[in-house]
């Protein structure tokens, strides 16, 4: 019988004992559900339609509901003592009592979920503008248009799901750039030490002394901006501060007996700095770029709102608020919904980032962050 | 006009020619506004310092008002919800914040006596006010700008006052001070505080580049004709000689001020001396 409760209803065996997660799960479950059932001919439509953003969008629905179904189906784990528990199982288990931090990783995911569905999931097409522009620009929210309309008819929800796409994406990809080229100038630095580590860590200093968004729009000044470039140049101008955190570890890392010992079995540098010292530092650079991506999003959505950013036909948060500020006072939500977005997304990176840390470093509970 | 300017001569050339007068000072000519780039920037760094300063002490006065709050009321509901607030606040855009505000600013419903302006730095009469008049007219212009400005960094910087202060109250001649019988005021403002700030002064250096680059943004919302503004237009308008001395004149701001908090931490440090 309860065999059977989970297999259609996962986690409402546990809504007693768990009540938030089971919540959370058949929550999750029914939205999904939902979302198939609305949406049942795009999804009919997509294997023929042959559209690469439809094709995701299918695949995320169908690993949504997996990992749904799985998460809440799940019973929870017998308790081992502490001294059989690993690192990573140590960490896992101090996120996991922090609430503000769940939360954030909940909403991290659905926001990940929401920008690969987004095909499934918009109304409207978001460049659609209204068959009588007089007659559909400006429409305040309403069930049709939950989140209202723009000057051009142009359904603002859509457009808000389509620029988180994008939003999400540049900040991912501009911080994997950053984090791999800051992890890299550090590592390097650290380890050669002498003008190698001078050099690189003048030059940290001297691109620190510019204001990022100056920077930026130095850099965009001479070039024509496109969605590969402000990726590229968020990436470029964002690798500072992880290059000092990871310089500083290395150098008391190569210092530690197991790099001497593997110096003193003959392997190459390249070796030591990716097999020994690297993994040793992976924990503050992932904190570090949990933190980093809500703050690309900042920074892209401030490129954007300056008119420097994405270049138009593409939706994104920041230019939606440039062009919704000519007629706020006559259309607030033009203004409202995608800076509401822009706040919650970062914000959750942000509770994430903070949970890690804490997970990670009992002693800086809740502190400043470095 | 290619010629007048020197862009037919090779890229190196020009360059070279650009560096040689940079280094002396000379700017050169804005494209732009057809007037020297020193005339345009030297007018508009007393503006942008006016709003910088001004956001500073908002960033500081407010972070650290809310970081003592909540580190001697640790764990409390209060605690709880400023932890909340200033996570929020750190994550709202500035501009969004400032476009906010221009929308809360400008609703119908404020009374002609508390409207506050949203745009320009001075009311057109300006000129004829006197004194207080001038200085009434700047304080109020500047309001909206600077809390647009420095509210999201308050908000990062009552996290570090708050992890301060709870690191400062743990030491030992706190609990001395407590239990000699000081009043929980002596001891909160008298011994914690200071010390607590030592760290938090460190911090000025480091909130300078962002509260420049806010100004950008800020500037260009409020129509404040300071550097950000300058600077945004000059981007806009490809004016490459006012860029390049915009994005220098950044730079040198934010290395006197970080010299500036360096010296600051002697102040309040007297544990430090430079020699």
């Amino acid at each position: 019988m309860g065999r059977l409760l989970d297999l259609v209803l996962p986690g409402a065996r546990d809504l007693r004992k768990r009540p938030v997660r089971a919540a959370a799960a058949l929550a999750a479950w029914a939205a999904l559900w939902v979302l198939v059932v609305v949406r049942w001919d795009r999804i009919v439509a997509t294997p023929g339609g042959g559209a690469v953003d439809a094709w995701i969008a299918l695949v995320s629905l169908l690993a949504a509901l997996a990992a749904v179904w799985r998460l809440g189906g799940r019973r929870p784990e017998p308790d081992v003592s502490v001294e059989m528990r690993s690192q990573w199982g140590l960490v896992s288990d101090a996120f996991r009592r922090h609430r503000l931090a769940m939360a954030g990783l909940a909403l991290v995911a659905t926001l990940a979920f929401l920008a690969l569905l987004t095909p499934y999931l918009a109304p409207h097409d978001p460049a659609a503008q209204g068959a009588d522009i007089v007659a559909t620009r400006f429409q305040p929210p309403s069930w049709e248009h939950p989140m209202g309309t723009d000057r051009f008819g142009r359904d603002v929800l859509s457009r808000v799901l389509y620029g988180g796409r994008v939003s999400l994406m540049v900040g991912t990809l501009a911080i994997i750039i950053a984090m791999t080229l800051g992890s890299l100038v550090g590592a390097v630095a650290g380890y050669a030490r002498g003008w190698i580590d001078a050099v690189s860590m003048r030059t940290v200093d001297l691109l620190l002394s510019l204001p990022r968004l100056v920077l930026l729009i130095t850099i965009i000044a001479f070039v024509d901006p496109s969605t590969t470039l402000i990726i590229v140049v968020l990436g470029l101008t964002g690798w500072m501060g992880t290059s000092r955190l990871v310089r500083g570890e290395v150098l008391s890392l190569r210092e530690r007996e197991f790099v001497q010992a593997a110096r003193v079995l003959g392997f190459g540098t390249p070796r030591i700095l990716f097999k020994h010292v690297l993994p040793n530092v992976a924990t503050p650079i992932i904190v570090a770029a949990t933190l980093g991506i809500g703050n690309t999003i900042l920074v892209e959505a401030s490129l954007s709102f300056l008119g420097f950013g994405v270049p138009p036909p593409t939706p994104s948060w920041g230019d939606m608020v440039l062009r919704g500020v000519r007629d706020m006072h006559d259309a607030p939500w033009l203004v409202l919904f995608p800076g509401i977005a822009i706040v919650v997304t970062v914000m959750s990176f942000n509770l994430v980032g903070d949970g890690l840390r804490d997970a990670l470093d009992p002693r800086a509970g809740g502190g400043g962050h470095s | 006009m290619r010629r007048n300017f020197g862009l037919d001569r090779p890229l190196p050339e020009q360059y070279v020619a650009w560096l040689q007068s940079f280094v002396t000072g000379d700017f050169g000519f804005s494209f732009s506004r057809f007037r020297p780039v020193g005339e345009v920037l030297s007018e508009a760094i007393p503006n942008t310092l006016w709003l910088g300063g001004a956001s500073l002490i908002v960033v500081f006065a407010v972070g650290c008002a809310v970081g003592i709050v909540q580190s001697v009321r640790q764990y409390s509901r209060t605690d709880h919800a400023l932890t909340f607030a200033t996570l929020f606040l750190y994550s709202v855009p500035t501009f969004w914040l400032g476009v906010m505000l221009v929308l809360w600013a400008s609703s119908p419903v404020w009374p002609d006596a508390l409207q506050l302006p949203v745009s320009g730095m001075q009311t057109l009469d300006y000129d004829r006010l006197g004194l207080w008049g001038r200085l009434a007219d700047r304080a109020r212009h500047l309001v909206l700008p600077t809390i647009a400005l420095g509210l999201s960094s308050a908000g990062a910087v009552a996290r570090y006052m708050r992890g301060s202060m709870l690191e400062t109250i743990d030491e030992d001649y706190i609990r001395t001070a407590r239990a000699k019988g000081l009043s929980e005021r002596r001891v909160v403002f008298g011994h914690a505080l200071r010390n607590a700030l030592i760290p938090i002064v460190s911090l000025v250096g480091l909130f300078l580049p962002i509260l420049f680059g806010g100004a950008v943004v800020v500037e260009k919302i409020f129509a404040w004709p300071g550097m950000g503004m300058v600077m945004y237009e000059a981007v806009s308008a490809r004016d490459y000689p006012l860029v390049m001395a915009g994005a220098f004149l950044f730079a040198a701001l934010v290395i006197v001020g970080n010299l500036v908090a360096d010296l600051l931490y002697a102040v309040v440090d007297p544990r430090i001396r430079y020699r």
